[in-house]
């Protein structure tokens, strides 16, 4: 559906976006990630032809940004960093504007204006006007807009920021139940937000493409070896760490066994494995038939944000040293095929 | 052509919506107000002085009222002009909501006629406040109505030349503040240059005052449809709507 080829856009000063590559297949919903001015939201603009790319290509739902901007427009809804809304206009004006502006008039616009303020839960500020709602409510509006027409492609840019919990949770509902009949490129760096809702990330740093991969891949290839929590608790009261660690460490396959913590008879420990090694049901084994009790047992992964981190710095570090050796990073960027 | 009233209609809408309609209209209206009663007091005195000297020289309303305050309207559009354009372009940019046109299955160039088109509507009202004073004298006097209208389809072309202008200076820049005073710098420059052939004569000169906006209004305030001026001022549209749609589209090559 998006088919980004070596996109770059370069400022007078800076390259904001550099050769960056990536798929997008139908009905997906795609994380764009990366720190404060690493390109999102300009690599959006080239995507929803805003911006004409300085070189490369990107062709969004069959259509080249460049050569048809006008069959991409109507294919795409677009959300911008700041809602662009109209502060003169009450709520249900601006949408049947947008809506007239993206081809829809009289019972399908009213019909649609009906849904999109049912399910953004702007339905109460129907008749307010745009410049005295709050921010939440701004972009609540500014999500409705996006998705008046039922576009193809949605390109979200921090469809949440500014939300509170509760809408922040309806919102990546919404934008779930989307995905399916619509494409969703979203960019944020709340990373547990890319978690939760996305399929996919690109993580860009800099303008460059650190990695496209699917959340589970990224995790597992960062991960390494496989981490464990345990928490073991002695029967009759008294337990001594070290001997319980002794035990742990014996289990084959377990490089090591840290205890993080004592609380009288329970202790915790972090048990890691050799990489390509399943320990969790030796280990149990182990705790149990030493005759203590197992009271918990689980696989430590690795939060994206660690993740994150790790890409993003690995990658400053890399062009702070600027050795050549360097030039293959561990974390190559890797194209991912489209499925299916 | 949908999509240009579309954009009209939302720019209408943004005038009309705030004070900023209501505010020139009111405006334009008390001066010209002051402008046309004055004439009228003007005109019964000399006529009561004739007729006490016992002159029966015919006055004439065309000549002596109508002709006049339509060069005065020609003269006080140009103060007009520039806070109409002024947020046309640099609003839509500061706020962001551009992004939403340049975004929609739009064409440039019917946001800009749109815009355009919006405002030379809103011109059109204040225009129409006028045309109310002028109802006064077909009430009580008898004037020829031609030149009269001749002389609203010159001052509806000239503004239409302006305010493309306007349109233009108003993609410049995110600031309408800026924009308005740069606009207003134009219409009184091309206002004023007209000034030049008055003490000179060389072919500069003469070219310079004949891009003054208002010298080739005076055809129209006759009453006659002059064809050079007329080509003058659509001329100066479609130079005005070429260049803001270039200005928009190196706005993207650029920012
Ligand atoms: N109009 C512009 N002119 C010059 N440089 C720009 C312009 N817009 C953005 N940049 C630069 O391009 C780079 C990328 O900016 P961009 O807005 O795409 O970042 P971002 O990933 O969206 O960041 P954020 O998370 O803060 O929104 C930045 O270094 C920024 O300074
Ligand atoms: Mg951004």
């Amino acid at each position: 559906m998006i088919k980004v080829k070596e996109l770059t856009k370069r400022y007078a000063r800076t390259v904001a976006v550099d050769q960056i590559s990536f798929e997008v297949a139908k009905g997906q919903i795609v994380g764009f990630l990366g720190p404060n001015g690493a390109g999102k939201t300009t690599t959006m603009r080239m995507l929803t032809c805003f911006l004409p790319p300085s070189a490369g290509t990107a062709n969004v739902a069959g259509f080249d940004v460049l050569e048809q901007p006008l069959e991409v427009k109507k294919r795409i809804g677009y959300l911008p960093e700041t809602p662009p809304i109209y502060p003169e206009m009450e709520t249900t004006e601006y949408l049947k504007f947008v809506g007239k502006l993206k081809d829809l008039s009289g019972a399908d616009l009213q019909k649609r204006v009906d849904y999109v303020c049912g399910r953004c839960a702007i339905a109460d500020v129907k008749t307010r006007l745009l410049g005295k709602l709050s921010k939440g409510y701004r972009q609540r509006v500014g999500l409705a807009q996006a998705i008046i027409h039922n576009p193809d492609v949605l390109i979200l840019d921090e469809p949440t920021a500014g939300l509170d919990p509760k809408q922040i949770n309806e919102t990546r509902d919404l934008i779930k139940s989307l995905a399916g009949d619509h494409t969703i490129i979203l960019s944020t760096h709340i990373l547990p937000e890319v978690e939760q809702t996305c399929e996919q990330v690109i993580i860009i740093n800099k303008g460059k493409l650190v990695a496209t991969d699917s959340v589970r891949n990224l995790q597992a290839r960062a991960r390494g070896a496989e981490s464990v929590m345990v928490e073991v608790a002695g029967r009759n009261g008294n337990l001594e760490a070290p001997i319980v660690q002794h035990r742990l460490e014996q289990v084959s396959g377990v490089s090591r066994a840290v205890c993080k913590q004592q609380v009288d008879s329970r202790v915790f420990f972090e048990v890691e494995s050799q990489k390509g090694r399943l320990v969790r049901g030796d280990l149990a084994r182990a705790v149990v038939e030493a005759g203590w009790d197992l009271n918990e047992l689980r696989p430590a992964a690795m939060s994206l944000e660690e993740i994150f981190l790790q890409l993003t710095q690995s990658e400053a570090s890399a062009e702070a040293e600027k050795t050549p050796a360097q030039e293959s990073k561990p974390e190559q960027p890797k194209l991912q095929e489209s499925k299916s | 052509m949908r999509n240009v009233w579309i954009i009209c209609r939302k720019e209408l809408y943004s005038y009309f919506v705030s004070p900023v309609a209501y505010l020139l209209l009111t405006m334009f209206g008390l001066i010209f107000g002051f402008f046309f009663w004055n004439a009228i007091a003007v005109f019964v005195v000399e006529g009561m002085e004739m007729q006490m000297r016992g002159q029966s020289f015919p006055m004439n309303l065309n000549e002596q009222i109508i002709r006049p305050l339509l060069q005065n309207v020609s003269v006080i559009g140009l103060f007009f002009i520039p806070m109409i354009t002024m947020r046309l372009f640099a609003e839509e940019k500061r706020t962001g909501t551009i992004e939403l046109l340049a975004t929609s299955p739009i064409r440039d160039l019917e946001i800009i006629v749109g815009k355009w088109l919006a405002a030379l509507i809103l011109y059109s009202c204040m225009l129409l406040f006028t045309a109310l004073n002028f109802a006064f004298l077909f009430k009580y006097g008898n004037p020829d109505w031609k030149p009269l209208v001749i002389g609203y389809l010159g001052l509806l072309l000239q503004a239409g030349a302006l305010l493309a202008i306007g349109t233009f200076i108003s993609t410049l820049t995110k600031n309408q503040i800026i924009a308005g005073a740069a606009t207003f710098g134009v219409c009184l420059l091309l206002w004023v240059l007209e000034w030049v052939g008055g003490y000179e004569t060389a072919a500069w000169a003469r070219v310079l005052a004949y891009l003054s906006v208002i010298t080739h209004f005076e055809s129209f305030g006759r009453g006659v449809i002059d064809f050079k001026d007329t080509v003058f001022y659509i001329t100066l549209i479609f130079l005005g709507l070429f260049f803001t749609a270039r200005s928009m589209e190196s706005l993207r090559w650029r920012s």
